[in-house]
């Protein structure tokens, strides 16, 4: 029934999607009032359609709705779904608030809910504050030259795939790691700073992870202001913060945002730097998502905790974005 | 004035500092790469030596993901390229909000958590190719990482097929249809050629993206491995040189890549500095205009 439901409402969306493209084309004054099949010819029609249906349906939407369909059953052997123990329940939703063990508060779920989204806000603002002054220095100061050489500069250390370059971060921050080793030679500490265990290493490791992704949106947002802008509030007296803050920042808002917001689900959803940079008393949401995976093979319950991933990401996104006054249709562009 | 200079070598020691961060930890994990001690240490430095690099040869389960990465980032150009083009295509072809509704729904992949696309593929194609019969057809560790990466692969073809797309100008579409070309013609002939930069930026980055993915294909994968997911196991078990010695090739052959890359560039521009200034000598008449070809975008 409820895989029914499945397939029901792509079906459905579909058929609004195309009422409205069959609307809107009316109303648009298209000089050559030419349809879509006409305009490209019937077969190459029917494949593009055919391709972006396969995409759509069978790449993204159908399992996104498969994974939430799978999220309220039960846990089940093979044999057994589809069978008569195979209905639909809230259990796996319930087990984030209530341990089923033993029907205790689940603290330890909800905080490290709360912690990998506190985390990920954290290391957004913190790689706002390091990408911000880059950008602008890119945007505004270089020659085109210059800003293609810092561009491939910035762009070189992402050709090395995270797992290496999570193992790179580690080898400085291990307990006789460089860094530890440099600390204790010059005499500033004398035993090994725990920076792996304190979850350093992680904010490190998520901040370094996703640089290049707030970088190119700040960098865009920027260099499209106008330097006469910027030339006249100073002129007109404007220190230099008051410059960005009245200036530059609400010029560049929509590209701000959009790079928050990416940096924001990118950590969030981030599996290789809790992995391998956390401490081993870190708990992050998406390890544990993983644990039920490959641990557990509880799926209907990493299923929810997914899900539910999902939507605590996409509800503080939308809130931070109403806080701050940018539309959606900005931020994506 | 003054206040300028401290300005000036204030952005200085910041973007010093910002390129110490980026480049620093790669460096130490290089030097890991030469020196002898079996855990990777850059110091003391005791011994230069290039074993760590015949170890990493003879690394059976490393050269064996590394084949299956090589397949998977095939598939996902063959997949992700066509669907982005033929996405952006349509997304030319609809107007206002049913557009913006099309573009919301295609990029969200992008912003979707790899762990989340990851999960779904295997629990739908689990599902799914039970429910058709092609279980032994499709449920295997490379072709759903296939499908996974290029859900959210496809989305980055799109933008980058569509940026050039929006500069076509669609007066060559009509002069091909008025001169008696078929629209099948029109887009072989006409479209495809206008395309081919963005087609192979496209497939450059989707084989790129696919190659480095770990989020997605750790779930996807199922019992296969790639490149990725062997590296993963390797730096939980604990770690050897041989990683380093991997990082090391690979940091070569993009600093290589960044390189031509410049020096490709650079040309470019003098060249079409040369055609600016013929042009210029053209436009008073010192040269016959066919000289004067404008540059290939």
């Amino acid at each position: 029934m409820s895989r029914l439901l499945v397939y029901l409402i792509p079906l459905l969306v579909i058929v609004v999607f195309m009422l409205m493209a069959h609307f809107e084309k009316r109303l648009a004054h298209d000089p050559t009032h030419r349809g879509f099949f006409e305009r490209n010819g019937t077969v190459l029609g029917i494949v593009f359609i055919a391709l972006v249906a396969f995409w759509m349906l069978f790449l993204v939407v159908l399992p996104y709705l498969y994974m939430v369909q799978e999220s309220f059953h039960p846990k089940l052997v093979a044999a057994e779904r589809g069978g008569p123990k195979d209905m639909l329940t809230l259990e796996q939703y319930r087990s984030f608030f209530i341990q089923p063990t033993d029907g205790e508060v689940n603290t330890t779920h909800l905080w490290a809910f709360f912690f990998s989204l506190a985390v990920s806000a954290a290391v957004t603002v913190l790689n706002f504050a390091i990408c911000y002054p880059l950008a602008y220095y890119m945007a505004q100061a270089g020659s085109v030259q210059k800003v293609r050489l810092l561009m491939l500069a910035l762009i070189v250390p992402y050709w090395v795939n995270e797992i290496l370059r999570a193992f790179s971060l580690r080898l400085l921050l291990a307990s006789k790691g460089l860094i530890n080793q440099a600390l204790m030679g010059l005499g500033i500490t004398d035993a090994p700073v725990d920076f792996l265990g304190s979850n350093v290493g992680l904010y490190v490791g998520l901040s370094y992870a996703y640089l290049l992704v707030m970088m190119f949106p700040l960098y865009n947002a920027v260099e499209s202001l106008d330097k006469n802008q910027i030339e006249a509030a100073r002129d007109l007296g404007a220190p230099w913060w008051r410059i960005h803050k009245d200036v530059v920042i609400p010029y560049a808002k929509p590209g701000i945002a959009s790079g928050c917001t990416m940096v924001f689900m990118l950590s969030a959803g981030s599996l290789a730097a809790p992995q391998f940079l956390g401490g081993p008393k870190t708990l992050w949401f998406t390890s544990i998502v993983y644990d039920f995976f490959f641990q557990a093979f509880n799926w209907p319950r990493g299923a929810a905790y997914a899900f539910l991933l999902l939507a605590g990401c996409i509800a503080l996104v939308m809130l931070m974005l109403r806080l701050f006054k940018v539309s959606l249709g900005e931020t994506i562009r | 004035m003054s206040s300028r200079a401290i300005i000036k070598v204030m952005i200085g020691f910041y973007v010093v500092l910002f390129f110490a961060y980026l480049f620093g930890p790669l460096l130490v994990m290089s030097i890991t790469a030469f020196n002898t001690p079996s855990y990777p240490s850059a110091y003391p430095f005791e011994g230069f030596t290039l074993d760590w690099f015949v170890k990493l040869w003879n690394h059976r389960a490393m050269m064996e993901g590394l084949v299956n990465s090589v397949i998977i980032g095939i598939g996902v150009i063959c997949v992700s390229v066509p669907v982005g083009l033929a996405a952006a295509i349509v997304m030319n072809q609809i107007y206002y909000r049913a557009r913006s509704l099309y573009y919301l729904v295609t990029v969200s992949p992008v912003l979707t958590p790899g762990v989340i696309i990851g999960i779904s593929t295997v629990i739908f194609w689990r599902d799914f190719s039970e429910l058709t019969g092609t279980r032994p057809l499709l449920y295997k560790g490379i072709v759903l990482s296939i499908f996974g990466q290029a859900s959210f692969i496809a989305a980055y073809c799109l933008l980058i097929i569509m940026a050039r797309l929006q500069r076509f100008d669609r007066a060559q579409e009509e002069a091909a249809l008025d001169l008696g070309a078929s629209y099948p013609q029109v887009f072989w002939h006409i479209l495809l050629p206008f395309l081919r930069p963005a087609l192979i930026s496209a497939a450059v980055i989707a084989f790129l993206s696919s190659f480095e993915n770990y989020n997605t294909t750790t779930f996807a994968i199922l019992a296969d491995k790639t490149l990725v997911t062997v590296l993963a196991g390797e730096v939980r078990q604990g770690t050897t040189p041989a990683l380093s010695a991997l990082a090391v090739i690979i940091i070569t052959i993009s600093l290589l890549g960044a390189i031509a890359y410049e020096v490709m560039k650079r040309r470019e521009e003098r060249q079409s500095a040369r055609i600016a200034e013929r042009a210029k000598l053209a436009e008073r008449g010192e040269l016959a205009p066919g000289d004067a070809a404008p540059a290939p975008a």
